[in-house]
This record gives C-alpha cells, structure tokens and sequence, in this order.
C-alpha cells in the first residue's frame, strides 16, 4: 500500500539529513494531506447530487437554457417550489407520510426486537430454517408477491386467507393503514429480515449471565425480557428506528401498491410529472426538460424533512450501529 | 423452583421439562413472525408460482386463471429477446461492482476510523447516500431525462466526471496485464455508482473497526510492529466476519434495486403489459437464480472468515 512506501522513503531521505524526530513529523504531514484530499473527494461525490438538484431548483426555466450560467443562477426564484407544493400537496401528503412512517417505525421496532430476541436466546425446533427464511425475505424479489399480497388486500377475507382460487367478497383494505400495520407487525415490512438480524446478534452478544441473575431472582421470561434486555438494547432499537423511519419515507414500492387515493410523498413526487403535463398542457420535448427540473425541486421538497432529521440524529446514524453489536 | 422441579419429575403423565417450556416461549415469541411469514409471505409466493404456470386476466371482480403449463418459463428464457441478456448483466454486473464495493467502504472505513480533525462533518457526508440513494429518489434519479441528456452531451457536468483515461496509459505502461488494468479503470468509471451504494456497508465496517480493542494494538506495537503488519495481522482478521456481512448484503442490494434491468423488466411486464403470469415466470426464476449465487458465494467466503470463538 501507498503508507508503506511513502513512509520507508520519507524515512530514508529525511533520516540522514533533518533527525529522526522530523522525519516521523514529516511522515505524518505527508499522510494527512493524501487523507484530507481522498476525504474531501469522497465528500464531493456523495454531496454533489444534492447541489445539482438544489442548484436546479433555483434557477428559472431560461436560465436552464443558458449556458453562461454554469453554478450561479441569473435569475433566483422559488416559483418551482411553490408549483412543486401545491401540485404534490405537500402537506397533506407531507402529513401522510409522517404518519406512515412513524406507525411503521414503531410497529417494526416493537415486533423485530421481540422476534430476534425469540431467534437469539431460545433453541426451538426450526429455528434455523425459520431464520433462513428471514433472510429469504429480503431476498426475493417483490414484484414476485406483488400481485398476490394486491389481491390479499384487496379481498382481504380471514377465513380465505389460504385459499388459491379466485377471490371474492371479502374487505378492501387498500388505501388505508392497515396494510402497513399488518405486514410491519408481523415482521415482514420492508427490509425487516436485516432489522430482525441486527436484534439477533446484538441480543447473541449480550451476557446470558444477565439473564440468569434475574431468573435466580425470580423473574418470569416477559418481565426479563421487559426490564432487563429491553432498555440495554435502546441503542439498537434506535439505529432501526431511525433506518425504518427514512426508508419508508422514501419507500415508492409499497405506497404505491397500496395507497392509491390517499396522497403520500413518493406517489406524489412519482406523478409530479404527468400532473405538470396535465395543469399545464405541454407535449413537448422542451417540457421535458422543465419536467426534469421540476422532478429536482420535487426530490428537494421530499428530501427536506429527511435533512433535518438526519441532522438532529446523526449521532445515533453513524454511531448507533457500533452499539448495537452488530458486529461483536 | 428446584422442589417444584422435582415435583414435576416424579409427577406421572405429561411433564414438560424447563428446556422444553422454553422451546414454547421460544415460539411464543417468534410468533408474529410465524403468522405474518405464512399469510404474507409463503401464500403469495405460492399463488405466484401457480400465477407463472398459467395465464392470469384481471377483472373487475376477481381473476381468470388458465393453466399453460412450462409455457411462460419456455418464453423468457427461449424467446423474449432481452431476459437472457438482463440476466447475464446484472450478474456481471454484480460480480464485477461487489468486490469493489465491499473493498471501497473497508478502505473508507478505515479512513475514517483516524482521528482528524472534521472526521464529524466528513461521516454526516459520506453516510448521506443512505438515505437519498433510496427508493424514489434512486429511480426518479434513473429515470431523469435532463440528468441523461447532460450525461451524453456533457460527461463532466454529472457524475462521471471522474474519467480514468490517463491512468489507464500509465498503468499500461508499466506492462501490467490489459485486463487488470480494464477492470481497475472500469471500477473508477464507475466510482460514482460505488460509492452511493457503500453507505450501509461503511457504517458495519466502521462499527466493526471500532470494536477492536486498542490494547491489542498496543501490545503489537511493544513487539515491534510495523502499521503494515498490525493491519494484516489484527485489523484484518477480526472484521472479516463483517466482510462476509456486507457481502451479501451488497449482492441483495444488487439485485433487488429497483433500477436494475431484469427488475425493471419484471415489473414493466406486470403493469404495463398486463401479463402477470409472464411476469411471475420471470422473478421466479431471477429469485432461484440469485439464491444460488448467494449460497455459493456465502460458502466461499465463510470459508475464509476468522471467528473469534
């Protein structure tokens, strides 16, 4: 590796002539300059996307055009995001989404801490294959159960539920909630099998001597699990918590297979183009363009509540997950 | 608790000893899990696979359904003229970017493991992508026409800015082997793709980083050790459990992107051309497809994990 080389030849051409204290000083420098400069090209390549779109969002529709105006738009506006608001009626479809999220958040957290700790700390018959088809959850590709879990939902009938042939009757549950409540509390949301593999291994990592201790005293199972391991394992609920939270906002898949009338973000931002078509009438390629546009200041107005958050939690994000021993 | 134990052993007739009672709350707990895996996950997948083996018509009430047998299966990979192709690519695809991916974030785990100043603001940067190369705003992104035609006219002024031509001579002129060299400029071509899909493995690198006690760096250093080694000998083995982690969480990702062609394909046929049971075929088949790869490369690769215990 580079450090390696760098290091022998700042050594050997330093050593005889500055001393050994200024060739090691000399070693370091070196070594936080190529640092800084691959850190700070890093950066630009996550952070880039977000100026475009901000940048974008900013300019007017000529100035798209101009090609003299490179970073600095000429004429500043915030018309795009006021079109942007009412046509994606933000915020209702803000208030929905919030709603979505948070109930979802909850209800994941709840079930997968209960479901891994059962996979961590008991031994029963299946387990493993059960924990396989965990995984297999997340693997699968869901198109493949898109279909059947639209019609599920929408002839949702408990005494068919096993039933292959043709449904009728039944409840539609679709453009509500309760579609959502009942695959995140049953442990099959989206991303949950990571969720509930995550419990795993931080409830794996915790000291069965814990355990054991309060069984000695006298606890039953739940009040263990209830005082004990739960509040040791805040951290872990709050790193799944927070990655629930943000990816079911940005989710398009499921909203848009269940949610139809009922306005939430990613549906609104997925039809902010053909809304724009349809209020003002443009056929053309020109307007394709401004669509673009248009789908920059949408991604901005939905990316926003995501920024804030990101920033009041980001100790949880980026430390959270060392804490939840994941990797212990 | 021992009395009451014992009570229960010489107690005639159906006793349930403490391992078994266990094994019960064991389920009990796991339950909803149960529950939700047979009607959300196991039925679907079954009414899918009967869907694939037939032809399906949507009605205002219900569905028809009439059996073709193999037939769908035959069309996709027989006759439909981009399957196999979107196939071939996503697993190329996949092989080529996972390694690079999963070599990428340990790299820059390790940067950021360092102390210096910034090392806050320079984590809330790089773990950005988690949450925006997600979901809508990765296929809005995909699908953007502007972005695409600034991309053709402008190769800079997007994300592949970062051309890797003059590199490329001169690492062949150090006489290495042509393809090495196409695959290392091909991967910095690609570097933009890269790093939006490093976050979540950055952050299990780093969490893994972090748990390395120092004293074992400590101790080595007393020995002598030289950074170069105390990486090979001690960083190195205790995250390698963590690498067979992010790699298969990297080839998951690959696969089940939204934007990738074969789910691209996948779903288009379901909505747009309205032909379910086609469609069925085709992400049975992808899915069997990437459960293989994933046994035989989790295989490989715990082969060559160091547990600790």
């Amino acid at each position: 590796m580079k450090t390696a080389a760098i290091k022998t030849k700042a050594l050997r051409s330093c050593s005889n002539k500055l001393g050994h204290v200024k060739a090691a000083k000399l070693q370091k420098i070196t070594w936080s300059f190529i640092r800084g400069v691959l850190i700070a090209g890093i950066c630009f390549v996550t952070v880039y996307p977000l100026l475009i779109k901000l940048h974008m969002s900013i300019m007017t529709e000529g100035d798209l055009y101009d090609s003299t105006v490179r970073f600095i738009p000429r004429n500043f506006t915030m018309e795009n995001f006021k079109v942007a608001w009412e046509l994606m009626v933000y915020p209702t479809a803000s208030f929905n989404s919030l709603k979505v999220s948070l109930m979802v958040s909850i209800l994941q957290v709840a079930s997968c801490t209960i479901i891994g700790y059962g996979f961590a700390r008991f031994n029963f018959a299946g387990k493993n294959l059960l924990f396989a088809m965990c995984i297999i959850t997340l693997v699968v590709p869901p198109q493949t159960i898109m279909l059947p879990m639209y019609l599920h939902f929408r002839f949702f009938d408990l005494t068919s539920l096993f039933s292959i042939g043709s449904p009728s009757g039944g409840v539609n549950l679709l453009d509500s909630y309760w579609p959502f409540t009942f695959l995140s509390a049953t442990g099959l949301g989206l991303k949950n099998g990571l969720y509930i593999y995550i419990i795993r291994q931080f409830f794996r990592g915790m000291p069965k001597e814990l355990e054991e201790a309060a069984y000695v005293d006298g606890a039953g199972l739940f009040k263990t699990f209830y005082k004990i391991m739960l509040p040791s394992a805040m951290p872990a609920m709050a790193t799944i918590f927070l990655f629930s939270f943000v990816w079911q906002w940005n989710d398009s898949f499921y909203t848009s297979l269940f949610l139809s009338d009922l306005p939430v973000l990613p549906n609104r931002l997925a039809s902010l183009a053909s809304n724009l078509r349809y209020r003002f009438g443009h056929t053309d390629m020109i307007n394709m363009v401004y669509e673009s546009q248009m789908n920059s200041v949408g991604s901005i107005l939905l990316i926003i509540p995501l920024l804030v958050v990101y920033l009041i939690a980001q100790r949880y994000f980026v430390e959270s997950i060392e804490r939840t021993g994941i990797v212990g | 608790m021992a009395a009451e134990q014992k009570a229960r052993l010489v107690k005639p007739g159906f006793r349930l000893s403490l391992t078994r009672r266990r094994s019960m709350m064991g389920y009990l707990f796991v339950l909803p899990f149960i529950i939700g895996l047979l009607i959300f996950f196991l039925v679907p997948i079954f009414q899918s696979f009967i869907f694939s083996i037939g032809r399906l018509e949507i009605g205002a009430g219900g569905y028809e359904w009439q059996s073709v047998g193999l037939a769908n299966y035959e069309r996709a990979f027989m006759i439909h003229p981009d399957f196999r192709r979107l196939l071939t690519e996503a697993v190329r695809d996949m092989v080529l970017n996972v390694p690079l991916i999963v070599i990428f974030s340990f790299f820059t785990a390790n940067l950021l493991n360092q102390k210096f100043r910034g090392r806050a603001l320079a984590r809330l940067l790089i773990f950005l992508p988690v949450i925006l190369a997600t979901g809508i705003i990765a296929s809005i992104e995909q699908n953007d026409m502007l972005l695409n035609m600034i991309k053709n006219a402008d190769p800079e002024a997007v994300g592949d800015f970062i051309g890797a031509f003059e590199l490329k001579q001169l690492l062949m002129e150090t006489r290495m082997d042509q393809r090495f060299v196409g695959y290392i400029t091909d991967g910095i071509d690609r570097i933009y793709e890269i790093i939006s899909a490093s976050g979540v493995q950055i952050m299990i690198f780093l969490a893994g980083l972090q748990t390395i006690s120092p004293s074992l760096f400590e101790a080595s250093n007393i020995e002598g050790a030289t950074g170069w080694e105390n990486f090979w000998k001690i960083t190195f083995p205790m995250v390698s459990p963590l690498i067979l982690v992010n790699a298969v969480y990297t080839i998951i990702d690959s696969f089940t992107s939204q934007n990738n062609g074969v789910m691209v394909i996948i779903r288009d046929t379901a909505f747009k051309n309205l032909s379910y049971g086609f469609s069925s075929a085709m992400a049975f088949s992808y899915f069997i497809i990437i459960s293989i790869l994933l046994l035989v490369v989790a295989a490989i690769i715990s082969r060559a994990v160091f547990y600790q215990e």
